[in-house]
């Protein structure tokens, strides 16, 4: 990616992080604003970065070691691999989940309200050992953490 | 849809359980060679009392039969809890339930 398309992407990000700040300084999540369509574009993404900037605004995430991960080292079955993502950063928008070796990373993300606890859990498929990315948007701002999964029978394509 | 509502202190710990195939759109039927279309869940909102309180998007890469769990704060006995879905071929599911 060359500087001038990172920067349109700062630019784009910044805007729609401004849009975010409203909303949840409403303490609500609007069905019109926040919650537009399924964004098609981010979950089509082929790379973790182009997911992220056209999810979140950005890819530029902050290692956290505040946000915590549960899955298993060994998943034996790859298409059910129950992951937990859970934060204590405060004024969590968002926290999606991202699988880095699947053919499309981005697999769930979820936009939570203020009376919300940051916590998500749900089970997703993993094509092959690969790491499990937790990314948390907070305050505008975005922190990841990951966790490496071994899968020992692939979970796509059956 | 199975539903699932805990209240604890306050706090509702919400369980879904969905059954749905997820079907990714690239696999294959065995028996005939043919690509399964896409069918898998996209949207799943809460609703705590008429406010819309977690909105999640998924990908095919959520496994078939999708569990999710939420802990939605802020609650009392009684309050109404809205949970509903849609799939890409714009099938729909919604389930009200209250909070015990």
């Amino acid at each position: 990616m060359n500087f001038d398309v990172k920067r349109r992407l700062m630019l784009k990000g910044s805007m729609v992080a401004g849009m975010a700040t409203v909303a949840a300084a409403a303490g609500l999540l609007s069905p019109t604003s926040v919650l537009a369509a399924w964004p098609k574009a981010a979950f089509d993404a082929k790379s973790i970065d182009s997911a992220m900037s056209t999810l979140l605004g950005s890819s530029a995430a902050t290692n956290s070691g505040d946000i915590k991960i549960k899955a298993p080292s060994i998943a034996e079955n790859g298409a059910v691999v129950n992951v937990v993502v859970s934060t204590k950063i405060p004024d969590v928008e968002s926290i999606s989940i991202l699988v880095e070796k699947n053919g499309t990373p981005l697999a769930f993300t979820a936009d939570l309200a203020k009376t919300v606890d940051a916590f998500v859990k749900t089970r997703v498929k993993l094509g092959k050992t690969s790491k499990v990315i937790g990314v948390v948007k907070a305050g505008g701002k975005i922190f990841s953490a990951n966790k490496v999964v071994k899968v020992t029978v692939g979970g796509c394509g059956g | 849809m199975r539903v699932n509502i805990v209240n604890k202190n306050g706090q509702a710990n919400i369980r879904v359980l969905i059954k749905h195939p997820m079907e990714t759109g690239l696999r294959k039927d065995k028996a005939t060679g043919k690509v399964l279309p896409a069918n898998y869940i996209q949207s799943l909102k809460i609703e705590h009392k008429g406010q819309l309180v977690v909105n999640a998007k998924c990908g095919v890469a959520v496994s078939k039969d999708p569990f999710f769990y939420f802990k939605v704060g802020g609650v009392a006995a009684g309050d109404a809890i809205k949970i509903s879905w849609l799939d890409n071929q714009g099938k729909t599911e919604t389930k009200d339930e209250t909070v015990g």
